[in-house]
Protein backbone atom coordinates (compact mmCIF):
# COMPACT_ATOMS: atom_id res chain seq x y z
CA UNK A 1 0.00 0.00 0.00
CA UNK A 2 1.33 3.24 -0.91
CA UNK A 3 1.05 6.48 1.43
CA UNK A 4 -1.27 9.04 0.36
CA UNK A 5 0.49 11.90 -0.23
CA UNK A 6 -0.79 14.22 2.86
CA UNK A 7 -0.09 18.21 2.41
CA UNK A 8 0.22 19.96 6.22
CA UNK A 9 0.21 23.24 6.82
CA UNK A 10 0.50 25.22 10.17
CA UNK A 11 -2.01 26.87 10.67
CA UNK A 12 -3.30 29.85 12.95
CA UNK A 13 -6.55 29.77 14.61
CA UNK A 14 -8.43 32.46 17.05
CA UNK A 15 -10.21 30.81 20.04
CA UNK A 16 -12.14 33.53 21.78
CA UNK A 17 -12.67 36.23 22.65
CA UNK A 18 -16.04 35.00 22.54
CA UNK A 19 -15.95 31.14 23.05
CA UNK A 20 -17.93 28.98 25.70
CA UNK A 21 -14.48 26.92 26.78
CA UNK A 22 -12.24 30.24 28.19
CA UNK A 23 -15.00 30.91 30.79
CA UNK A 24 -15.45 34.65 29.80
CA UNK A 25 -13.69 36.95 27.45
CA UNK A 26 -10.29 35.68 26.67
CA UNK A 27 -8.24 35.15 23.82
CA UNK A 28 -5.95 32.44 22.96
CA UNK A 29 -4.09 32.55 19.20
CA UNK A 30 -3.13 29.27 18.52
CA UNK A 31 -0.95 27.75 15.72
CA UNK A 32 -1.83 24.27 14.81
CA UNK A 33 -0.15 21.27 12.95
CA UNK A 34 -3.08 18.94 12.26
CA UNK A 35 -4.20 19.09 15.71
CA UNK A 36 -1.11 19.60 17.57
CA UNK A 37 -0.82 22.62 19.23
CA UNK A 38 2.79 24.26 18.22
CA UNK A 39 2.44 27.57 20.33
CA UNK A 40 -0.09 29.66 21.46
CA UNK A 41 -0.46 33.52 22.88
CA UNK A 42 -2.68 34.85 25.04
CA UNK A 43 -4.49 38.35 24.80
CA UNK A 44 -6.31 39.13 27.80
CA UNK A 45 -8.04 43.34 28.41
CA UNK A 46 -11.31 42.51 27.21
CA UNK A 47 -12.95 43.23 30.62
CA UNK A 48 -10.84 45.76 31.68
CA UNK A 49 -12.84 47.84 33.81
CA UNK A 50 -9.98 50.14 35.53
CA UNK A 51 -10.43 48.94 39.01
CA UNK A 52 -7.05 50.24 40.10
CA UNK A 53 -7.86 53.91 38.88
CA UNK A 54 -11.25 53.93 39.79
CA UNK A 55 -10.00 52.83 43.79
CA UNK A 56 -7.90 56.41 43.16
CA UNK A 57 -11.12 58.63 42.75
CA UNK A 58 -13.10 56.87 45.69
CA UNK A 59 -12.65 56.73 49.41
CA UNK A 60 -11.80 53.51 51.10
CA UNK A 61 -15.40 52.35 52.20
CA UNK A 62 -15.92 52.89 48.33
CA UNK A 63 -13.82 50.58 47.06
CA UNK A 64 -15.52 47.51 48.36
CA UNK A 65 -18.20 47.27 46.03
CA UNK A 66 -15.05 47.49 42.84
CA UNK A 67 -13.09 44.16 45.00
CA UNK A 68 -16.46 42.00 44.29
CA UNK A 69 -16.55 42.72 40.57
CA UNK A 70 -12.86 41.37 40.61
CA UNK A 71 -13.38 37.73 41.31
CA UNK A 72 -17.40 37.74 41.31
CA UNK A 73 -17.23 33.80 41.85
CA UNK A 74 -15.88 34.48 45.31
CA UNK A 75 -16.35 37.61 46.05
CA UNK A 76 -15.91 36.87 50.12
CA UNK A 77 -12.49 36.66 49.71
CA UNK A 78 -11.78 39.99 47.76
CA UNK A 79 -13.54 41.33 50.10
CA UNK A 80 -11.68 40.16 52.72
CA UNK A 81 -8.36 40.70 51.02
CA UNK A 82 -9.24 44.51 50.95
CA UNK A 83 -10.23 44.79 54.17
CA UNK A 84 -7.95 42.96 55.69
CA UNK A 85 -5.34 45.23 53.94
CA UNK A 86 -6.43 48.31 55.42
CA UNK A 87 -6.83 46.64 58.99
CA UNK A 88 -3.34 46.07 58.78
CA UNK A 89 -2.57 49.73 57.28
CA UNK A 90 -5.42 51.16 60.41
CA UNK A 91 -4.68 49.08 63.17
CA UNK A 92 -7.88 48.85 63.26
CA UNK A 93 -9.24 45.85 65.48
CA UNK A 94 -11.52 43.03 63.99
CA UNK A 95 -14.40 42.24 66.77
CA UNK A 96 -13.79 38.04 67.57
CA UNK A 97 -17.92 36.77 66.35
CA UNK A 98 -16.63 38.94 62.59
CA UNK A 99 -13.71 37.09 62.73
CA UNK A 100 -15.56 33.79 62.81
CA UNK A 101 -18.47 35.17 60.77
CA UNK A 102 -15.89 36.20 58.36
CA UNK A 103 -14.37 32.45 58.06
CA UNK A 104 -17.79 30.69 57.75
CA UNK A 105 -18.66 32.88 54.60
CA UNK A 106 -15.36 32.25 53.07
CA UNK A 107 -15.76 28.92 53.21
CA UNK A 108 -18.81 28.99 51.95
CA UNK A 109 -17.34 30.93 49.26
CA UNK A 110 -15.05 28.53 48.73
CA UNK A 111 -17.45 25.50 48.24
CA UNK A 112 -19.94 27.88 45.96
CA UNK A 113 -16.75 28.63 44.06
CA UNK A 114 -15.19 25.10 43.50
CA UNK A 115 -19.10 23.55 42.53
CA UNK A 116 -18.97 26.10 39.99
CA UNK A 117 -15.41 25.06 38.71
CA UNK A 118 -15.90 21.16 38.87
CA UNK A 119 -19.79 21.73 37.27
CA UNK A 120 -17.84 23.95 34.24
CA UNK A 121 -15.22 22.05 33.84
CA UNK A 122 -17.11 18.88 33.58
CA UNK A 123 -18.93 21.13 30.81
CA UNK A 124 -15.66 21.82 29.13
CA UNK A 125 -14.71 18.36 28.49
CA UNK A 126 -18.24 16.94 27.36
CA UNK A 127 -19.79 16.10 30.09
CA UNK A 128 -22.88 17.97 30.61
CA UNK A 129 -24.61 16.00 34.31
CA UNK A 130 -22.52 17.46 36.56
CA UNK A 131 -22.70 21.13 35.49
CA UNK A 132 -26.50 20.73 36.66
CA UNK A 133 -25.75 18.72 40.02
CA UNK A 134 -23.34 21.40 40.80
CA UNK A 135 -25.53 24.32 40.32
CA UNK A 136 -28.24 22.75 42.28
CA UNK A 137 -26.09 23.02 45.15
CA UNK A 138 -24.62 25.97 44.56
CA UNK A 139 -27.91 27.18 44.49
CA UNK A 140 -28.54 26.59 48.13
CA UNK A 141 -25.08 28.50 48.97
CA UNK A 142 -26.58 31.91 47.19
CA UNK A 143 -29.65 31.44 48.73
CA UNK A 144 -28.09 31.69 52.05
CA UNK A 145 -25.78 34.40 51.32
CA UNK A 146 -28.90 36.53 49.98
CA UNK A 147 -30.52 35.66 53.08
CA UNK A 148 -27.46 36.66 55.00
CA UNK A 149 -26.68 40.07 52.67
CA UNK A 150 -29.42 40.44 50.00
CA UNK A 151 -26.77 39.71 47.25
CA UNK A 152 -26.11 36.61 45.56
CA UNK A 153 -22.39 37.50 43.70
CA UNK A 154 -21.55 40.63 44.74
CA UNK A 155 -21.61 40.80 48.57
CA UNK A 156 -20.01 43.88 49.61
CA UNK A 157 -20.32 41.85 52.98
CA UNK A 158 -16.86 41.46 54.80
CA UNK A 159 -16.08 45.20 55.20
CA UNK A 160 -13.17 47.31 56.94
CA UNK A 161 -13.61 46.45 60.72
CA UNK A 162 -16.12 43.72 60.47
CA UNK A 163 -18.92 42.44 58.60
CA UNK A 164 -22.25 44.42 57.44
CA UNK A 165 -25.14 42.07 58.85
CA UNK A 166 -25.06 39.83 62.21
CA UNK A 167 -25.23 36.55 60.97
CA UNK A 168 -28.87 35.64 63.08
CA UNK A 169 -29.33 31.75 64.44
CA UNK A 170 -31.74 31.19 61.62
CA UNK A 171 -29.17 31.40 59.14
CA UNK A 172 -26.38 29.47 61.50
CA UNK A 173 -29.09 26.23 61.35
CA UNK A 174 -29.23 26.93 57.73
CA UNK A 175 -26.10 26.53 57.54
CA UNK A 176 -25.46 23.72 59.39
CA UNK A 177 -28.51 22.13 57.37
CA UNK A 178 -26.50 22.73 54.58
CA UNK A 179 -23.36 21.27 55.61
CA UNK A 180 -25.26 18.27 56.46
CA UNK A 181 -26.49 17.81 53.40
CA UNK A 182 -23.60 18.23 51.40
CA UNK A 183 -21.24 17.07 53.70
CA UNK A 184 -20.04 13.40 52.59
CA UNK A 185 -23.10 12.17 51.14
CA UNK A 186 -22.87 14.53 47.83
CA UNK A 187 -19.63 15.10 47.85
CA UNK A 188 -19.18 11.46 47.45
CA UNK A 189 -21.95 11.34 44.79
CA UNK A 190 -19.36 13.59 43.07
CA UNK A 191 -16.58 11.58 42.93
CA UNK A 192 -18.96 9.30 42.00
CA UNK A 193 -20.14 10.97 38.70
CA UNK A 194 -16.81 12.67 37.13
CA UNK A 195 -13.84 12.38 39.53
CA UNK A 196 -13.57 8.37 39.21
CA UNK A 197 -15.02 8.44 35.33
CA UNK A 198 -12.58 6.50 33.02
CA UNK A 199 -13.41 8.78 30.05
CA UNK A 200 -13.04 11.96 32.49
CA UNK A 201 -9.91 10.88 33.90
CA UNK A 202 -8.16 10.21 30.52
CA UNK A 203 -9.19 13.55 29.29
CA UNK A 204 -7.31 15.39 32.56
CA UNK A 205 -4.47 12.67 33.28
CA UNK A 206 -1.00 13.56 32.22
CA UNK A 207 -2.32 16.23 30.10
CA UNK A 208 -1.17 19.99 31.15
CA UNK A 209 1.47 18.54 33.97
CA UNK A 210 2.90 21.73 35.87
CA UNK A 211 6.23 20.92 37.20
CA UNK A 212 6.04 22.65 41.22
CA UNK A 213 9.28 25.17 40.22
CA UNK A 214 7.51 26.09 37.02
CA UNK A 215 4.20 26.75 38.95
CA UNK A 216 6.09 28.65 41.25
CA UNK A 217 8.34 30.56 38.86
CA UNK A 218 5.32 31.55 37.22
CA UNK A 219 3.70 32.72 40.57
CA UNK A 220 0.97 30.27 40.33
CA UNK A 221 -0.97 30.10 43.57
CA UNK A 222 -4.13 28.08 44.95
CA UNK A 223 -5.33 25.16 44.11
CA UNK A 224 -3.27 25.02 41.40
CA UNK A 225 -0.16 24.85 43.25
CA UNK A 226 -1.21 22.85 45.49
CA UNK A 227 -2.07 20.45 42.53
CA UNK A 228 1.43 20.34 41.42
CA UNK A 229 2.06 19.03 44.93
CA UNK A 230 3.12 22.31 46.71
CA UNK A 231 1.44 22.23 49.89
CA UNK A 232 1.60 26.38 50.37
CA UNK A 233 -1.38 27.31 51.68
CA UNK A 234 -1.78 31.27 53.10
CA UNK A 235 -4.60 30.05 55.95
CA UNK A 236 -1.93 27.15 57.48
CA UNK A 237 1.35 29.29 56.49
CA UNK A 238 0.19 32.70 56.97
CA UNK A 239 -2.73 32.61 59.15
CA UNK A 240 -4.79 35.46 58.96
CA UNK A 241 -8.25 35.87 61.01
CA UNK A 242 -8.45 32.80 63.22
CA UNK A 243 -7.21 30.27 60.92
CA UNK A 244 -4.70 29.37 63.40
CA UNK A 245 -7.35 28.10 65.87
CA UNK A 246 -8.88 26.11 63.58
CA UNK A 247 -7.54 22.48 62.24
CA UNK A 248 -7.60 21.00 58.44
CA UNK A 249 -5.68 19.50 56.48
CA UNK A 250 -4.39 20.80 52.51
CA UNK A 251 -5.00 18.23 49.93
CA UNK A 252 -1.87 18.22 47.44
CA UNK A 253 -2.06 16.67 44.27
CA UNK A 254 -0.08 13.55 44.12
CA UNK A 255 0.11 11.99 40.67
CA UNK A 256 -2.53 9.25 41.26
CA UNK A 257 -3.94 9.25 37.57
CA UNK A 258 -0.86 10.37 36.17
CA UNK A 259 1.92 12.58 36.80
CA UNK A 260 1.95 15.39 39.71
CA UNK A 261 0.96 18.32 38.19
CA UNK A 262 -1.96 17.48 35.63
CA UNK A 263 -4.93 18.58 34.93
CA UNK A 264 -6.73 15.72 37.45
CA UNK A 265 -4.67 16.57 40.05
CA UNK A 266 -5.58 20.34 40.65
CA UNK A 267 -9.30 19.44 39.86
CA UNK A 268 -9.13 16.85 42.81
CA UNK A 269 -7.18 19.53 44.62
CA UNK A 270 -10.58 21.66 44.50
CA UNK A 271 -12.89 18.97 45.27
CA UNK A 272 -10.81 17.77 48.41
CA UNK A 273 -10.37 21.23 49.85
CA UNK A 274 -14.80 21.23 49.73
CA UNK A 275 -14.49 18.88 52.40
CA UNK A 276 -12.03 21.24 54.54
CA UNK A 277 -14.03 23.91 54.35
CA UNK A 278 -17.09 22.36 55.10
CA UNK A 279 -15.35 21.18 57.74
CA UNK A 280 -13.86 25.12 58.88
CA UNK A 281 -17.66 25.90 58.43
CA UNK A 282 -18.48 23.59 61.32
CA UNK A 283 -16.19 23.73 63.72
CA UNK A 284 -16.50 27.72 63.26
CA UNK A 285 -20.33 27.39 63.62
CA UNK A 286 -19.52 25.58 66.99
CA UNK A 287 -16.96 28.61 68.49
CA UNK A 288 -18.70 31.13 67.09
CA UNK A 289 -19.06 34.02 70.05
CA UNK A 290 -21.30 36.68 71.19
CA UNK A 291 -20.73 40.23 70.66
CA UNK A 292 -20.36 43.41 68.52
CA UNK A 293 -20.09 42.09 64.53
CA UNK A 294 -18.17 45.40 63.37
CA UNK A 295 -16.23 48.19 64.41
CA UNK A 296 -19.17 51.03 64.03
CA UNK A 297 -16.38 53.98 63.93
CA UNK A 298 -14.70 52.40 60.45
CA UNK A 299 -17.94 51.51 59.15
CA UNK A 300 -18.57 55.37 59.45
CA UNK A 301 -15.17 55.90 57.07
CA UNK A 302 -11.79 55.29 57.84
CA UNK A 303 -8.45 57.65 56.98
CA UNK A 304 -5.27 55.72 57.56
CA UNK A 305 -1.83 57.37 57.96
CA UNK A 306 0.67 58.15 55.48
CA UNK A 307 2.11 54.70 54.79
CA UNK A 308 1.62 51.56 52.50
CA UNK A 309 1.32 47.70 53.15
CA UNK A 310 0.98 44.53 51.08
CA UNK A 311 -1.60 41.94 52.57
CA UNK A 312 -2.57 38.98 50.90
CA UNK A 313 -4.93 36.48 51.67
CA UNK A 314 -6.23 32.55 50.07
CA UNK A 315 -8.84 32.82 47.62
CA UNK A 316 -10.64 30.20 45.81
CA UNK A 317 -8.07 30.64 43.12
CA UNK A 318 -5.03 31.45 44.68
CA UNK A 319 -3.85 34.26 46.39
CA UNK A 320 -5.38 37.53 46.22
CA UNK A 321 -2.94 40.30 47.68
CA UNK A 322 -3.99 44.20 47.57
CA UNK A 323 -0.63 46.66 47.66
CA UNK A 324 -2.38 49.76 49.29
CA UNK A 325 -0.34 53.50 49.11
CA UNK A 326 -1.95 56.03 51.88
CA UNK A 327 -1.16 59.91 51.94
CA UNK A 328 -3.18 60.43 55.08
CA UNK A 329 -6.53 61.33 53.36
CA UNK A 330 -9.61 59.31 53.00
CA UNK A 331 -8.79 58.47 49.20
CA UNK A 332 -6.40 56.06 48.64
CA UNK A 333 -3.41 57.09 46.80
CA UNK A 334 -2.59 53.95 44.82
CA UNK A 335 -4.65 50.73 45.48
CA UNK A 336 -2.65 47.52 43.31
CA UNK A 337 -4.76 44.04 43.36
CA UNK A 338 -2.74 41.01 42.76
CA UNK A 339 -5.42 38.86 41.25
CA UNK A 340 -4.39 35.00 41.49
CA UNK A 341 -6.02 34.17 37.97
CA UNK A 342 -3.22 37.05 36.24
CA UNK A 343 -0.83 34.76 37.64
CA UNK A 344 -2.35 31.54 36.78
CA UNK A 345 -3.37 31.69 33.23
CA UNK A 346 -0.26 33.36 32.38
CA UNK A 347 1.72 29.87 32.27
CA UNK A 348 -0.64 28.75 29.52
CA UNK A 349 1.64 29.88 27.23
CA UNK A 350 4.79 27.97 28.40
CA UNK A 351 2.67 24.81 29.40
CA UNK A 352 1.46 24.96 25.30
CA UNK A 353 4.86 24.99 23.91
CA UNK A 354 6.86 23.00 26.09
CA UNK A 355 5.28 19.82 25.59
CA UNK A 356 2.88 18.62 23.18
CA UNK A 357 -0.71 19.69 23.31
CA UNK A 358 -3.57 18.22 21.46
CA UNK A 359 -6.21 21.23 20.49
CA UNK A 360 -9.10 19.77 22.41
CA UNK A 361 -6.37 20.00 25.66
CA UNK A 362 -5.99 23.46 25.87
CA UNK A 363 -9.57 23.47 26.70
CA UNK A 364 -9.16 20.92 29.48
CA UNK A 365 -6.27 22.78 30.69
CA UNK A 366 -7.62 26.32 31.00
CA UNK A 367 -10.57 24.51 32.54
CA UNK A 368 -8.11 23.01 35.40
CA UNK A 369 -6.37 26.16 36.13
CA UNK A 370 -9.95 27.58 36.48
CA UNK A 371 -9.82 31.25 35.82
CA UNK A 372 -12.02 33.89 36.53
CA UNK A 373 -11.71 36.61 33.73
CA UNK A 374 -13.25 39.86 35.96
CA UNK A 375 -10.28 39.22 37.91
CA UNK A 376 -7.94 39.05 35.33
CA UNK A 377 -8.57 42.03 33.51
CA UNK A 378 -9.95 44.06 36.46
CA UNK B 1 15.25 25.89 56.31
CA UNK B 2 13.93 28.60 58.20
CA UNK B 3 12.28 31.82 58.62
CA UNK B 4 14.32 34.77 59.08
CA UNK B 5 13.82 38.44 60.48
CA UNK B 6 14.08 41.41 58.35
CA UNK B 7 17.53 42.11 60.05
CA UNK B 8 18.84 39.02 59.06
CA UNK B 9 17.68 39.15 55.54
CA UNK B 10 19.58 42.52 54.95
CA UNK B 11 22.29 40.50 56.67
CA UNK B 12 22.52 38.17 53.82
CA UNK B 13 22.05 40.85 50.76
CA UNK B 14 25.28 43.27 52.13
CA UNK B 15 27.03 40.04 52.76
CA UNK B 16 27.22 38.85 48.77
CA UNK B 17 26.30 42.82 47.65
CA UNK B 18 27.57 45.04 50.01
CA UNK B 19 25.93 48.20 48.22
CA UNK B 20 22.86 46.25 47.64
CA UNK B 21 20.56 47.99 50.30
CA UNK B 22 20.26 51.53 49.74
CA UNK B 23 17.65 52.74 52.42
CA UNK B 24 15.96 50.59 54.91
CA UNK B 25 12.27 51.54 56.20
CA UNK B 26 12.14 49.18 59.03
CA UNK B 27 9.49 51.80 61.04
CA UNK B 28 6.80 51.50 58.24
CA UNK B 29 3.76 49.39 58.25
CA UNK B 30 5.16 46.64 56.30
CA UNK B 31 9.66 46.85 56.45
CA UNK B 32 11.07 48.14 53.15
CA UNK B 33 14.49 47.76 51.77
CA UNK B 34 15.33 50.35 48.77
CA UNK B 35 17.68 49.01 45.51
CA UNK B 36 19.06 51.20 42.88
CA UNK B 37 17.58 50.45 39.92
CA UNK B 38 20.83 49.53 38.39
CA UNK B 39 21.66 46.92 41.14
CA UNK B 40 18.08 45.43 41.14
CA UNK B 41 18.84 42.56 38.47
CA UNK B 42 21.96 40.89 40.61
CA UNK B 43 20.03 41.56 43.84
CA UNK B 44 16.70 39.55 42.53
CA UNK B 45 19.06 36.34 41.86
CA UNK B 46 20.25 36.68 44.93
CA UNK B 47 17.24 36.94 46.38
CA UNK B 48 15.89 33.84 44.62
CA UNK B 49 19.13 31.85 44.51
CA UNK B 50 20.69 31.85 48.22
CA UNK B 51 18.78 29.03 50.22
CA UNK B 52 19.06 31.43 53.45
CA UNK B 53 16.77 33.54 51.57
CA UNK B 54 14.55 31.17 49.01
CA UNK B 55 12.45 33.79 47.42
CA UNK B 56 10.87 31.76 44.43
CA UNK B 57 7.61 33.33 44.10
CA UNK B 58 7.47 36.72 43.33
CA UNK B 59 3.62 38.25 44.43
CA UNK B 60 3.43 41.66 42.89
CA UNK B 61 4.93 43.98 40.99
CA UNK B 62 3.35 47.73 41.70
CA UNK B 63 4.62 51.32 40.18
CA UNK B 64 3.07 54.39 41.81
CA UNK B 65 3.48 57.83 40.70
CA UNK B 66 4.85 60.18 42.92
CA UNK B 67 5.20 63.47 40.22
CA UNK B 68 5.26 66.29 43.56
CA UNK B 69 8.42 64.43 45.44
CA UNK B 70 10.54 67.18 47.28
CA UNK B 71 13.40 65.21 45.98
CA UNK B 72 12.35 65.00 42.43
CA UNK B 73 9.32 63.29 40.92
CA UNK B 74 9.70 60.10 41.05
CA UNK B 75 8.03 56.53 40.61
CA UNK B 76 8.46 53.40 42.93
CA UNK B 77 8.42 50.33 41.08
CA UNK B 78 7.58 47.72 44.69
CA UNK B 79 8.14 44.04 44.56
CA UNK B 80 6.74 41.61 46.52
CA UNK B 81 8.77 38.71 46.92
CA UNK B 82 7.34 35.73 48.93
CA UNK B 83 9.50 32.03 50.04
CA UNK B 84 7.25 29.41 49.55
CA UNK B 85 9.91 27.28 51.34
CA UNK B 86 10.98 29.49 54.67
CA UNK B 87 7.56 31.42 54.46
CA UNK B 88 9.39 35.06 55.00
CA UNK B 89 8.17 37.90 52.78
CA UNK B 90 10.42 40.74 51.79
CA UNK B 91 9.12 44.36 50.25
CA UNK B 92 11.95 45.75 47.71
CA UNK B 93 11.12 48.90 46.43
CA UNK B 94 13.13 50.67 43.38
CA UNK B 95 13.25 54.50 43.03
CA UNK B 96 13.56 55.77 39.16
CA UNK B 97 13.08 58.95 37.75
CA UNK B 98 9.67 60.03 36.59
CA UNK B 99 10.96 61.65 33.22
CA UNK B 100 12.90 58.12 32.56
CA UNK B 101 11.39 55.42 34.36
CA UNK B 102 13.92 52.60 33.39
CA UNK B 103 14.78 49.20 35.15
CA UNK B 104 15.98 46.28 34.63
CA UNK B 105 13.70 43.05 33.76
CA UNK B 106 13.52 40.24 35.99
CA UNK B 107 11.68 38.19 33.81
CA UNK B 108 14.58 35.62 34.03
CA UNK B 109 14.87 35.57 37.68
CA UNK B 110 10.79 34.91 38.21
CA UNK B 111 9.05 34.12 34.89
CA UNK B 112 5.91 35.68 36.29
CA UNK B 113 7.45 39.19 36.03
CA UNK B 114 6.81 38.72 32.13
CA UNK B 115 2.97 39.75 32.73
CA UNK B 116 3.41 41.98 35.76
CA UNK B 117 5.83 44.22 34.23
CA UNK B 118 3.92 44.53 31.09
CA UNK B 119 0.97 45.55 33.30
CA UNK B 120 3.37 48.35 34.97
CA UNK B 121 4.60 49.43 31.61
CA UNK B 122 1.00 49.96 30.41
CA UNK B 123 -0.66 51.62 33.38
CA UNK B 124 2.50 53.30 34.88
CA UNK B 125 4.59 53.42 31.58
CA UNK B 126 7.95 52.32 33.74
CA UNK B 127 10.51 50.80 30.95
CA UNK B 128 11.52 47.21 31.83
CA UNK B 129 14.63 47.06 30.04
CA UNK B 130 15.62 43.19 28.34
CA UNK B 131 12.02 42.55 28.84
CA UNK B 132 11.48 40.15 25.13
CA UNK B 133 7.22 41.56 24.52
CA UNK B 134 7.41 44.79 26.69
CA UNK B 135 3.96 45.57 24.99
CA UNK B 136 0.42 46.78 26.49
CA UNK B 137 -1.58 44.07 28.22
CA UNK B 138 -4.61 45.29 29.53
CA UNK B 139 -5.68 48.55 27.60
CA UNK B 140 -5.77 48.41 24.19
CA UNK B 141 -2.22 48.29 21.89
CA UNK B 142 -3.21 51.86 20.19
CA UNK B 143 -3.87 53.40 23.50
CA UNK B 144 -2.54 56.90 24.50
CA UNK B 145 -0.31 57.66 27.69
CA UNK B 146 -0.19 55.40 30.90
CA UNK B 147 -3.60 55.44 33.26
CA UNK B 148 -2.29 55.29 36.73
CA UNK B 149 0.45 58.28 35.99
CA UNK B 150 -1.45 61.51 38.34
CA UNK B 151 -1.10 63.61 35.39
CA UNK B 152 -3.14 61.54 33.24
CA UNK B 153 -6.23 62.77 31.65
CA UNK B 154 -8.60 60.43 29.63
CA UNK B 155 -9.07 60.73 26.08
CA UNK B 156 -12.00 62.35 25.13
CA UNK B 157 -12.75 59.70 22.34
CA UNK B 158 -11.74 56.30 21.49
CA UNK B 159 -11.88 54.95 18.16
CA UNK B 160 -15.53 56.99 18.01
CA UNK B 161 -16.65 56.00 21.15
CA UNK B 162 -17.33 59.00 22.96
CA UNK B 163 -16.24 59.61 26.78
CA UNK B 164 -19.35 59.90 28.95
CA UNK B 165 -18.99 61.25 32.20
CA UNK B 166 -22.02 60.92 33.96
Amino acid sequence: MTEAKIRTEEMLLNMGPQHPSTHGVFRVVVRTDGELILESQSHIGYLHRCFEKCAEGNNYLQVVPYTDRMDYLCAMMNNWGYAASIEKLTGIEVPERAEYIRVIVAELNRVASHLLAFGTYGLDIGAITPFLYAFRDRERILKIFEKLCGQRLNYSYVRIGGVTFDMTDEILSDIEAFCDYFDPKIIDEYDNLLSYNGIFISRTANVGVIPADLAISYGVTGPSLRGSGVPRDLRRDAPYGIYDRLEFDVPVGSGEMGQVGDCWDRYMVRMREMRQSIRLVRQAIKDIPDGPFCDKKAFRGVKPKAGETYKKVEGARGEVGFYVVSDGTNIPYRVKARAPSFCNISILDKLTSMSDVMLADLVAIIGSLDIVLGEVDR
Amino acid sequence: MARLEIGQIIAVLKEKLPEAVSEEVLDGVDPVIVVKAEQWAAVAELCRDDSRLGFDLLSCITGVDYPEREEGAEIEVIYNLDSTANLHELTVKVKLPRSDPRVASVEGTWATADWHERETYDLVGVIFEGHHNLVRILCADDWVGHPLRKDYEPPDSFHGIKNVIY
